[in-house]
């Protein structure tokens, strides 16, 4: 500032401006208390902008978004008097965090999406409303209308707290042209059964000399979520498990644990099948380009590799250790979050609208996930949708994250694990180190008190 | 911007000479400073200052995310836990490395790419431009350039490596690499803020002092050295302070790029405080680990001021 100093400088010309700055103060001022209309008067106001609404959260997003806005569509052209208020939020802590910040701050979405395995955490928090049983069976939902190992799962203490809409397993997807030139497939074209470990290193050696790179591609670069995914798909083929009392205690075996880590260390570090460097996008590209025959990955990549027009099939994880088949997988819920003004009209309203999201499961399988809900999942429909029905029985083998309050999609508990498997697959870590630290981690959180 | 040439000025009039007015000039102009500054002030006080406090108080509570209010009262047991954990101690190491990774060749290459830049005599805006240009790129974008460059045996970093002979190594995959990849990738996104506090700098520096120096027969080594260099020492200062802070508070470039990993060997200290306050719901552990790690930066500030302000008053 170099002009001359106040004092020397007429006031006429000083005040005007000040005038003007102050009535440009004043007019804002006012137009923001007249922007009740607004989503921001509203909140400001703590009014609603209409009173008979649906709010929805979800987090959706690729496919499976496209797919739930063709859902939400088609309810409010049925439902022209409910209108549908929907918001997508990015999957994980997001997510989570904006839910529950909202829910503790009594301004809730009536329905809102959660994996099955973060929404007991929920409960534990006094964050949901119980769904009792006569209320459901109001709009034609019971215990025996859903899976019941999705179902079963998603139980606390008995009482129910969310609707699975689907089981969302991880699955093989192999290309077809490529295991076709290896011998992979049966007269139908779909994959010869694949049983036990020899068998399944023999399967990806064979695609490995078709494509002249890899067998099988799994992310495992930033990419915690897959490397934990495949690992507890196979220790729970042993029948390992991992949190005892909700999360209290560490039940790891090791010697179960370092057989899979072993059999892992094979498949990448010394036989190559699997590269070690790839990235989730990474293992996709190179799946979709043909420089493997086999991608693990969840079921929701199907939308990825329709896009790319590539020959692909997609069947269950192969049961390796040969004890009882199970597989990796969650399950998206519909819940209703706690809030105190709920009336009867209010529940009905949400009930609704999970019950039309409920009959609209072709859509929602078109997807790749399996649905839960048996008058779509035991029909005709389903079983032509292929090769979405090829692995629909992974729904009643689905293991979920072990219960406790660091666990759960997204959540440190698969970080955890994820990243010492991925070390492993990665030659940087043996099996005894990476269990001495997921021990080591697992214990810190294991001793914590709950937060919630 | 100034119109006076600071660092020259005060070779001439010399320390101890005061701005011209005084105390009496200085109060009349507060009152309408403060009426100016309010509604920064008041955004600065609601959205810095206390969440800030907030944050403080809650680090001496068992704060839970999904609980309302703060919780069971800890005393120092938070801090208490996040001293003694591992992990804790491992993402602030992390940053530090990160920070001494980083900090040097961003300082040192915005002084080398300044004074090029500035001896260009035709085109010159043009290399001005390119070296500030990555530096508007959200990090985000930047993120996933350099993601594609570092992918093993596709990314271009891998290709041209592998043609030219050598084996690439895994670049954000293996734990000896991944850091060093980042501290590249961050030296190239934000060279340019550098770079342009340095060009600033090097305005400043009076041209009679060159023509003089030539004069006397100094050649252009000894002009960099004698003139340039000590004139543009206030521009360093300002340029390693501002660059400590903000290797210190590294976030972005993990987050999206590694997720921390391989096996957590890049999680920030800045990772590790989200990853227990979002992911794992503990708010209030989370603040004490963040008070520790403010006073972390705080305290690599106040050494650098030390160090600086000695020789600075000597001039």
């Amino acid at each position: 500032m170099n002009g001359p100093p106040p004092a020397s400088r007429p006031p006429g010309p000083a005040l005007s401006r000040r005038g003007v700055l102050l009535g440009a103060l004043a007019g804002a001022g006012a137009a923001t208390l007249t922007g009740c209309a607004t989503p921001l008067g509203a909140g400001l106001l703590k009014t609603e902008s209409a009173p008979d609404a649906v709010e929805y959260w979800n987090l959706f997003g690729g496919g499976d978004g496209v797919r739930m806005q063709q859902i939400q569509d088609a309810f409010r052209k049925a439902n022209p008097g409910t209108p549908l208020k929907a918001i997508t939020l990015a999957w994980g802590d997001p997510y989570y965090t904006k839910l529950s910040l909202a829910t503790v701050g009594e301004e809730p979405p009536d329905v809102a999406v959660s994996h099955l395995t973060r929404m007991k955490t929920l409960v534990d928090a006094g964050l949901l409303q119980e769904l009792r049983p006569e209320d459901l069976a109001r709009h034609g939902m019971a215990a025996e209308n859903f899976n019941q190992r999705a179902w079963q799962a998603g139980l606390v203490d008995g009482r129910t707290y969310a609707i699975p809409l689907d089981t969302h397993p991880f699955v093989l997807f192999y290309n077809t042209d490529i295991c076709q030139q290896a011998g992979l497939l049966d007269p139908n074209g779909q994959l010869k059964p694949i049983t036990g470990e020899a068998a399944f290193v023999d399967a990806l050696a064979r695609a490995k000399r078709v494509t002249g790179r890899y067998g099988a591609t799994h992310g495992i670069n930033a990419d915690p979520a897959s490397p934990w995914r495949f690992f507890q798909t196979l220790y729970s083929q042993l029948e390992g498990e991992i949190l005892a009392d909700n999360g209290t205690r560490i039940v790891l075996d090791d010697a179960k644990a370092a057989r899979v880590l072993d059999y892992l260390r094979a498949l990448t570090v010394e036989q190559g099948l699997i590269p070690s460097g790839a990235d989730y996008p990474g293992a996709i590209a190179m799946f979709a380009t043909g420089q493997a025959g086999f991608h693990l990955n969840g079921e929701w990549e199907i939308s990825t590799f329709q896009t790319a027009k590539m020959p692909f099939g997609m069947t269950l994880v192969p049961n390796i250790f040969g004890g009882p088949h199970a597989v990796q997988a969650d399950s998206h819920t519909l819940i209703l979050p706690a809030r105190p003004d709920l009336d009867q009209a209010r529940l009905d309203r949400a009930l609704h609208f999970v019950r039309s999201v409920l009959d609209q499961s072709l859509t929602w399988a078109e997807g790749g996930h399996v649905p839960t809900w048996l008058p779509f999942a035991e029909s005709e429909a389903y079983r032509r949708l292929s090769p979405q029905s090829s692995y629909a029985a992974a729904a009643d083998t689905a293991v979920y994250d072990p219960p406790g309050w660091y666990s759960g999609s997204g959540s440190n508990f698969e970080n955890v694990i994820g990243s010492a498997v991925g070390a492993v697959e990665g030659g940087q870590l043996t099996a005894r180190a990476a269990i001495a630290q997921i021990r080591s981690q697992l214990s810190v959180l294991a001793r914590t008190p709950s937060p919630v | 911007m100034a119109t006076t040439i600071p660092a020259a000025d005060r070779t001439r009039t010399g320390p101890g000479s005061a701005p011209p007015g005084g105390a009496d000039h200085r109060t009349r102009q507060g009152r309408p400073a403060l009426l100016f500054l309010t509604p920064f002030l008041a955004l600065y006080l609601l959205f810095i200052i206390g969440p800030a406090l907030y944050g403080l108080v809650m680090s001496f509570f068992h704060t839970s995310m999904v609980r309302p209010g703060l919780g069971e009262f800890a005393g120092l047991d938070n801090y208490a836990e996040a001293l003694g954990s591992s992990d804790f101690w491992w993402a602030i190491w992390h940053t530090v490395w990160f920070t001494i990774l980083t900090t040097p060749p961003l300082v040192v290459l915005a002084l080398v790419f300044a004074l090029l830049a500035e001896r260009v005599r035709r085109g010159r805006w043009f290399f001005r431009l390119a070296f500030f240009l990555p530096y508007v790129l959200p990090s985000a974008v930047v993120a996933l350039i350099w993601m594609w460059i570092y992918t093993p045996e596709l990314g271009l970093l891998s290709r041209t490596v592998d043609t030219l002979g050598g084996t690439a190594p895994n670049w954000l995959g293996d734990p000896a690499w991944a850091m060093v990849s980042l501290a590249v990738t961050t030296v190239w996104w934000t060279l340019g803020f550098n770079f342009v506090l340095y060009l600033a700098g090097l305005q400043d520096v009076p041209r009679d002092l060159y023509e003089a120096s030539a004069i006397d027969g100094a050649g252009p080594w000894q002009q960099i050295r004698r003139i340039t260099l000590p004139l543009l020492t206030r521009t360093t200062t300002l340029v390693v302070v501002l660059q400590v802070i903000a290797s210190l508070k590294v976030f972005d470039q993990m987050y999206i790029m590694t997720s921390g990993g391989p096996n957590f060997s890049t999680r920030s200290a800045l990772q590790y405080v989200f990853d227990v306050g979002f992911t794992d719901y503990r708010t209030g552990y989370a603040a004490a680990a963040s008070t520790l790690f403010f006073l972390l930066v705080l305290a690599a500030s106040a050494v650098w001021l030390v160090l600086t302000r000695r020789p600075e008053s000597e001039v």
